[in-house]
């Protein structure tokens, strides 16, 4: 089974400007070094700075482009892993194993697969073809 | 809530609890036996010690919690229990006493800090592969020796992979115990001179033990992907043990790519699906990404294909071929040639002339298979009669194909594929009619 470790910071928290963050990106590279030895990490990756970001919010019509994730958002979404492990009691385990200090928050979803969904649907057996096109072994957005 | 309802409750959480020491254990257990054998010198001894913690783990874990540091904590009960033991056995001498007194010392000082030096962990495991797929060993004893002790299954988890008794397998791995001490097997890791031939030996069983979940060899199932998938996860560990290893690279790059075929495979009644017939969006692009990148870091290392980049290499042509007539079968063709010069086996040549038939016909291949029926190796399997009986229909050869093809069914173990060529004569039955 695959799972998505989801990486979320409240976005009151505001961070020490004394943090040693040579410290932080040791701690996390030993984190992703345990979970290549161990062979469970398929893909991950870190976001950059929320406040380059942009959110497209759907409340009108047409939707609002605005700066940064202010407003409404009450939690960052700073990262990702995906690990494969052999049963959800384990992926709980690496999760509790990641190096996140107090209010910080790791979000574990199980990554669907595709055939749990209506396989005479149009767009579930164009899914297939996306897949193959985009070299993602799952849809994008599942 | 009722007392059967309060005694279902309890037994729910026994068995969450249970299947979180399982997880902690999947984890934590490889490393844990490596430290002990390094620190006590005795592999049997150390992997006993590890039994007995995670049963002491299975009897509190549920009532007190897990607790913060599992890894330390089963590692800290296993070494107070070797010590207890040299205690007991008055065995104490002056080695043994000088590693007592440290165990304890460094308990005393730091009972939470993490239980292994991590610039040691990974020769220390390797070590433990070494030992655990040891040539004094059979094949079945290193099969579940790695499972257990590297993968970390318990014995039952093992006997439900392979379908057999747990019982069976902790008779396996005590009668492994007792012939690696037999054989005073070192602890050290074998000399440099024999490292890639021993390494060859690990290969070979996580190989072994993909290949009993890729395609099972008896039972109800055509496939076991749980047990297939074990054996992918143990190749990448592997992979980044000795990452100067090409064939390491070569392994993990083939089993990538056959695991990606996982969901074609197999219909949702469970029924087999051949390569030609399956349907290639349903392949895992992901697994076939990683079984790619691995294949390209063995070719970096410039050494050559060994006989499993060779493989992964078919398995790519594959992977990345749009459908059976647009397949590069002339560059399969090639790797198989290839193949069966620095791995010569009677099944290499059958799968040559399966992949000649596609590049130039069912004539040509029709002479491989007849030449290795008069060579004999392949007496008695299934293997030679299906391949025959494709070949004879595809040269409109319909009553000899039924003959070959009724017989390779009669010769099957496993009644998935059985139904498949049983299939396949019935078709050509009813095409004479």
């Amino acid at each position: 089974m695959k799972y998505m470790l989801i990486m979320r910071q409240p976005a009151e928290v505001e961070l020490p400007a004394d943090l040693d963050f040579t410290a932080i990106v040791n701690a996390m590279g030993a984190y992703n070094e345990s979970l290549m030895e161990a062979g469970v990490l398929l893909a991950g990756e870190g976001l950059a700075p929320a406040e380059e970001g942009l959110v497209i919010d759907f409340e009108q019509t047409p939707p609002l482009v605005t700066d940064g994730p202010y407003g409404e958002v009450k939690e960052l979404f700073n990262g990702f892993w995906i690990i494969q492990t052999a049963t959800r009691e384990e992926a709980v385990e690496w999760a509790k194993r990641c190096p996140l200090g107090p209010g910080m928050k790791l979000e574990l979803r199980r990554v669907t697969e595709t055939e749990e969904f209506d396989q005479e649907n149009e767009y579930v057996q164009k899914e297939y073809g996306w897949r193959e096109q985009l070299g993602t072994d799952k849809p994008v957005g599942a | 809530m009722s007392q059967r309802g309060a005694e279902a409750g309890a037994e729910q959480a026994a068995a969450s609890a249970r299947r979180r020491v399982e997880a902690v254990w999947r984890i934590e257990s490889a490393r844990i036996v490596a430290t002990l054998t390094r620190v006590t010198g005795d592999f049997g001894l150390a992997e006993d010690l590890a039994q007995e913690a995670l049963l002491d783990a299975l009897a509190q874990w549920p009532r007190d919690g897990v607790p913060a540091n599992p890894g330390a904590w089963l590692t800290a009960v296993a070494k107070r229990r070797a010590i207890d033991l040299w205690r007991r056995r008055e065995r104490l001498d002056a080695r043994l006493a000088a590693i007592a007194h440290d165990l304890e010392e460094g308990q005393r000082r730091d009972p939470e800090a993490a239980p292994w030096d991590p610039d040691e962990i990974q020769d220390d495991v390797l070590r433990l592969v070494f030992i655990a797929c040891h040539p004094v060993l059979s094949r079945e004893a290193q099969v579940a020796l790695t499972l257990r002790v590297v993968g970390g299954l318990t014995s039952e988890e093992i006997g439900r992979a392979f379908m057999i008794p747990t019982a069976t397998v902790q008779q396996r791995i005590v009668r492994a115990k007792r012939t690696l001490a037999a054989a005073h097997v070192p602890v050290e890791s074998p000399p440099r001179e024999e490292h890639r031939e021993r390494l060859a030996s690990v290969l070979g069983v996580v190989y072994l033990i993909f290949n009993e979940g890729y395609a099972a060899t008896s039972g109800p199932d055509w496939m076991r992907p749980e047990l297939a998938l074990e054996a992918v996860r143990l190749a990448r560990v592997l992979a980044s043990l000795v990452p100067g290893e090409s064939e390491v690279h070569g392994l993990l790059a083939l089993l990538e790519l056959q695991s990606s075929r996982f969901a074609a495979r197999v219909t949702r009644e469970g029924e087999p699906v051949l390569l030609g017939d399956q349907d290639r969006r349903r392949w895992d692009r992901g697994a076939i990404a990683r079984g790619r990148a691995a294949l390209a870091r063995a070719d970096a290392l410039g050494r050559g294909r060994g006989a499993f980049a060779l493989q992964a290499g078919i398995a790519e042509c594959h992977a990345v071929a749009a459908s059976t007539a647009s397949t590069d079968w002339e560059q399969i063709v090639v790797l198989y040639e290839a193949l069966g010069r620095i791995a010569p086996s009677p099944v290499v040549e059958l799968n040559r002339a399966v992949a000649v038939s596609m590049a130039t016909g069912p004539a040509s291949a029709l002479r491989i298979v007849e030449e290795l029926e008069r060579d004999g190796s392949l007496a008695g399997t299934a293997m030679l009669p299906s391949v025959r009986g494709e070949l004879l229909a595809q040269l409109g050869r319909r009553e000899e194909a039924v003959d070959a093809l009724a017989e390779a069914a009669r010769r099957v173990g496993n009644e998935r594929e059985r139904d498949v060529l049983l299939g396949k004569v019935r078709a050509l039955e009813e095409g004479a009619r």
